[in-house]
């Protein structure tokens, strides 16, 4: 499963862009882009761990794994297999 | 330090408990005796008022306008929906605990259906108001001036609130539109109470989720080998007084912030991201190493997140849920460009020497 349209909709519902209709490429860092406060990164990492029914660990929480489209989803896909079930 | 767990809002049922029959059978009721004196008492110690009460919204908020009541009550829930569901909603917008809740209504079904949803709601019989002002858990060691005006930012946080609402567009451009000033400044004497407020009354954004007495904190205050900063906000709508605040234990090579603690209010507004990165900033300039205690207290999540995100890794723990982390400076970002920065020095401190800063006019980041 691909899930990184779906993780890009919840950012650019949470996090505005500088520019307006800019869209968020699958490598472009959010956290570089923009000052990120406090209750972002607390809703994205509470949106990754309802939505995929995953833990976020402390050892998880590196801001590079929470970074990128890319490494959130590689983080995402690597929690589901650890996890061993096929998540729809 | 061990309290009874302050209540922060009172959430009243309106017929039989502030007035005396039901609004929509005898239109002319009368406030029960020392109603109003009880309230405006409590609203001075910077304990908040809201109303869930099964009425007509026209009918009851117009009862309470005559009765020069309706300024006191946040967030009211008057329609004919479950008490439990206007509970849920007053804690959602108000931002504080459960715990932090008393719920006052004359009848017992309301009572009990509120408590079989909200098991950690306190309760109380509507017969027994009177006893209100001598009720330990409304009695804060301090009435401090944010604690008198609490009300009233919860009240300009509603416009705040509907304004963002409406507002079409990043959030970020609205932001901006508040014009925010952020101010960081030594702990003098003055703010020592409020000082400890905050440590009692914040649990979200607490990175130890320990208390600070008055005494420790004058100590602390004093010592050389410390620095306590306060931190205030304000914006067009008005200030959100005293909300943060950081310890900071200066050792040769190495500072440790031992205390961080942002108002929840806050929350939404980056205030934690600027203090921290002001703490870097100051931290890098000065060829220090820098450190941070944080303890899972499992309310401060949003803290940890906080740390890790900015750049902090962990150096050990205890298995016990304490924690170090260290921050090696490499990167420290900028201030954002919605909020204005001003760092007030002491002009003359009995510290004598102000760190990382010139004295005399403040130091503007934008």
């Amino acid at each position: 499963m691909d899930y990184r349209q779906e993780i890009r909709k919840f950012i650019g519902e949470n996090l505005s862009l500088e520019h307006e209709g800019a869209v968020l490429s699958d490598d472009d860092n959010y956290f570089e882009l923009r000052f990120v406060n406090s209750l972002f990164a607390m809703r994205l990492v509470d949106y990754v761990e309802r939505r995929f029914g995953i833990e976020i660990e402390n050892e998880d929480l590196d801001l590079k794994n929470f970074s990128t489209i890319n490494n959130l989803h590689a983080l995402i896909e690597r929690k589901l297999s650890r996890k061993g079930a096929i998540y729809e | 330090m061990e309290r009874k767990k302050e209540i922060k809002c009172i959430v009243w049922d309106l017929d039989h408990t502030i007035w005396d029959h039901v609004l929509l059978e005898t239109p002319d009721v009368q406030l029960r005796p020392w109603i109003k004196e009880i309230i405006e008492t409590l609203d001075r110690r910077g304990i908040l008022h809201s109303i869930a009460s099964k009425n007509d919204y026209g009918a009851a908020w117009g009862k309470l306008e005559e009765l020069g009541l309706e300024q006191f009550f946040i967030y009211p829930e008057i329609h004919w929906n479950a008490k439990s569901s206007s509970i849920a909603n007053i804690q959602r917008n108000i931002n504080i605990g459960m715990d932090a809740i008393l719920f006052i209504d004359d009848q017992e079904f309301e009572l009990e259906e509120v408590k079989a949803v909200h098991p950690a709601v306190n309760c109380l019989h509507a017969d027994r108001y009177i006893s209100l002002l001598d009720d330990p858990r409304l009695m804060p060691r301090f009435i401090t001036a944010d604690s008198a005006r609490r009300r009233q930012m919860y009240q300009q946080d509603y416009l705040r609130k509907r304004a963002e609402e409406q507002y079409q567009g990043p959030s970020e451009q609205f932001l901006a539109t508040l014009g925010m000033k952020f101010t960081i400044h030594p702990a003098t004497e003055e703010d020592l109470q409020r000082a400890e407020e905050l440590t009692v009354r914040t649990n979200q954004l607490n990175a130890t989720g320990k208390t600070y007495s008055y005494d420790e904190l004058f100590v602390l205050m004093h010592s050389t080998e410390h620095q306590l900063l306060v931190c205030e906000l304000e914006d067009k709508y008005g200030t959100y007084g005293k909300i943060g605040l950081v310890l900071i234990h200066m050792q040769e090579t190495c500072w440790r912030l031992k205390m961080l603690l942002m108002s929840c209010r806050v929350m939404s507004r980056g205030a934690g991201s600027v203090l921290l990165t002001y703490v870097m900033r100051e931290a890098k300039g000065h060829v220090k190493t820098l450190l941070a205690d944080f303890r899972d207290t499992g309310r401060n999540r949003m803290m940890n997140i906080s740390y890790r995100f900015s750049g902090f890794q962990e150096e050990s723990s205890d298995g016990e849920g304490n924690y170090v982390f260290r921050h090696n400076l490499q990167q420290v970002g900028n201030f954002p460009k919605y909020i204005e920065v001003r760092v007030l020095t002491e002009s003359a401190g009995p510290r004598g020497e102000v760190y990382g800063l010139s004295s005399g006019n403040p130091e503007i980041y934008r």
